[in-house]
């Protein structure tokens, strides 16, 4: 096993080593000089790392080291999706057809990409029950950003500016009132009903004259089935408000429900989650949005169109939102979605999301009884537990994720929802077989023994990893986030 | 079991008042500090603000979450505490010695609308 390695690359830096040559420019007189404005020029040498090849090799193959990914074992963070990426993914967005386009080469010379961004907007709808979609938001938050813009967009339009507050139920994922604010609107957060979805009641007295729209996924964070959806959707329309869907929990609904047909009005879809690319760690993601007939004109633009046999890029109407991000979107990732869909198919999809829920379902049943399960009902993608049902020397919820990191899984989300006390939320995915369920249960309940019989195991742990329990309090305070040099 | 104090008032969202004439001091009570857990950052308003009964006030943060401070009362605020500001743990270790805010109350009236110690354990039992 690797040692723990935490240095910079600029801690390994020393003075006249050169990893590389660059060639001659070829630019007769001083490039920096003569072919550069002046203005643009900058003053000062750029601080740059100075490694031979093999340290800087060595440097980010140890850093890769101290990660823990889908690739090297189970991860069952819930809202998450966590699923097995299919490398033939990586195949196609490695192809030079893709990666060597240029974004500024003319139409006809990019005629593979735009059919297949058209198709995957296509494939999208289809998915979803939406009239259209834009790839362009980077992530689900800048979809969610994007989506309400088109919300205010709209009631602006209709002569509604006043229209100034997003409902969101007290469960929601915390990227829906942080992109609301983003977006300029004022948050109602209301009550979850004791069963844990939407309180008809508390919702009915939220909607007014003032209320843009309710943000909501389906099945909710606790993976429940928002059973009633069809009657709170004509509730906020008869209102005058819009239905925001938070695509996180699609993993669940696929080829069995669509948010178009429950009423929504704006939809965006986690490639990273529910179409198996990459999760983000700061790398380029995608969230793309969907849209309603009415509301397609507010889209950002271009779209991509079709005549024929010919992709065009679509410049935005005088309705449009505007560009969301530069060019067209994270053109590598929406490849894999591409290639996800395809290769999986209709019956795919649909099979995917059944054994999703199938593999929830299996895994709520070992655990519940050792741990508590405040909703005992059939869930859908994932559950959420209660923490554990008995423990000894004040060990809590926080110190069952820290000990499963001992026996070779990454933890479980922990106190997501906010409305679950001691919140274990679990998503184990379709990826996984039976002889890994079973495993990640054993050790689960392992734990939970060990609670009861030798609590010290947990409070001290993780042992084995390469770093013990990290100073969160001290992380978040006094965060250290560029290089100190 | 959280600690609740007799002489004090509260609210449904945890926040605890000490009246002294018409100047009370605010902060949070020890249910909620052991809900939030270690608290990272405490951010509060300057002297002169003034909040209606309810509004939001300022800002707790924790690891696990954020959450809004709301006015027990109507009032204006004479003073903020730097020092729980500066330091939030101390509101960890003494939930009811690190006040938040000294406000001016403006009516007396509002304070019936409190829960008293009796009424506030019980809401921290379910």
């Amino acid at each position: 096993m690797a040692k723990h390695y935490d240095k910079l690359i600029f801690e390994i830096s020393s003075d006249g080593k050169e990893g590389y040559l660059l060639p001659d420019t070829g630019v007769e007189g001083d490039f920096s000089k003569d072919a550069i404005p002046e203005e643009l020029a900058r003053a000062d040498e750029p601080v740059l790392p100075r490694v031979s090849e093999p340290e800087a090799v060595r440097h980010f193959t140890r850093l890769s080291q101290e990660n823990y990914g889908v690739d090297g074992g189970f991860y069952p963070l819930g809202s998450c999706t966590m699923k097995y990426n299919p490398k033939i993914n990586e195949d196609a967005a490695a192809m030079e057809a893709f990666c060597g386009l240029h974004p500024c080469q003319p139409e006809s010379d990019a005629q593979g990409v735009l059919r297949l961004m058209y198709e995957l907007g296509e494939m999208l709808s289809e998915i979803t029950g939406m009239a259209q979609f834009s790839l362009q938001p980077a992530a689900g938050a800048h979809g969610e950003l994007s989506g309400l813009m088109i919300f205010k967009a709209w009631h602006e339009k209709n002569g509604q500016a006043d229209r100034k507050r997003i409902i969101v139920p007290d469960s929601s994922h915390g990227t829906n009132p942080a992109s609301a604010a983003e977006a300029g609107f004022e948050i109602v957060q209301i009550k979850s009903a004791a069963d844990g979805t939407v309180d008809i009641d508390a919702l009915a007295a939220a909607l007014d004259d003032k209320t843009a729209g309710l943000m909501l996924t389906n099945p909710n964070t606790l993976g429940l089935f928002e059973t009633r959806i069809g009657e709170i959707a004509d509730m906020v329309h008869s209102a005058g408000g819009l239905l925001y869907y938070d695509g996180a929990n699609m993993n669940a609904i696929m080829g069995y429900a669509r948010p178009g047909d429950m009423g929504f009005d704006v939809v965006h879809v986690n490639t990273h989650k529910t179409f198996s690319t990459p999760h983000g760690g700061g790398g380029p993601g995608a969230g793309p949005i969907g849209v309603s007939a009415a509301l397609a004109p507010y889209l950002p633009g271009p779209v991509v169109a079709r005549s024929g046999d010919f992709y065009t890029l679509e410049a935005a109407g005088e309705n449009s939102i505007g560009k969301v991000r530069s060019f067209y979107g994270s053109i590598g990732v929406l490849v894999r979605a591409w290639c996800y869909i395809k290769t999986m198919g209709g019956d795919g999809l649909k099979s995917a999301s059944e054994t999703a829920v199938l593999n929830a379902n299996y895994l709520k049943e070992l655990l519940k009884g050792k741990y508590k399960l405040p909703y005992d009902v059939v869930c859908k993608h994932e559950f959420v537990l209660d923490g554990l049902a008995e423990a000894q020397g004040g060990v809590r919820t926080l110190d069952v994720a820290k000990r499963l990191i001992d026996l070779g899984y990454h933890p479980p989300t922990i106190y997501f929802p906010l409305i679950v006390e001691n919140a274990i939320m679990i998503e184990p995915t379709e990826t996984e077989s039976l002889e890994t369920l079973d495993s990640f249960a054993e050790a689960m309940l392992r734990v939970a023994d060990e609670a009861v019989s030798c609590p010290d195991i947990l409070l001290e742990a993780p042992t084995t990893a390469l770093v013990r329990r990290i100073d969160e309090l001290k992380a978040a305070k006094e965060p250290v986030l560029v290089w100190q040099g | 079991m959280a600690k609740v104090l007799d002489e004090l008032y509260y609210t449904e969202d945890h926040e605890w008042l000490r009246v002294d004439g018409n100047v009370g001091f605010v902060g949070i009570t020890d249910f909620a500090q052991g809900h939030l857990g270690d608290i990272a950052y405490i951010e509060l308003p300057d002297a002169g603000s003034r909040f209606a009964a309810g509004e939001v006030f300022g800002v707790v943060e924790s690891i696990k979450t954020a959450s809004d401070l709301l006015m027990p009362v109507s009032g204006t605020v004479a003073e903020k505490n730097d020092s729980a500001e500066q330091s939030p743990e101390k509101v960890n270790a003494d939930a009811y010695d690190s006040w938040l805010i000294k406000i001016e109350l403006e009516d007396m009236g509002e304070l019936d609308k409190l829960l008293r110690a009796d009424a506030y354990t019980e809401l921290t039992k379910e």
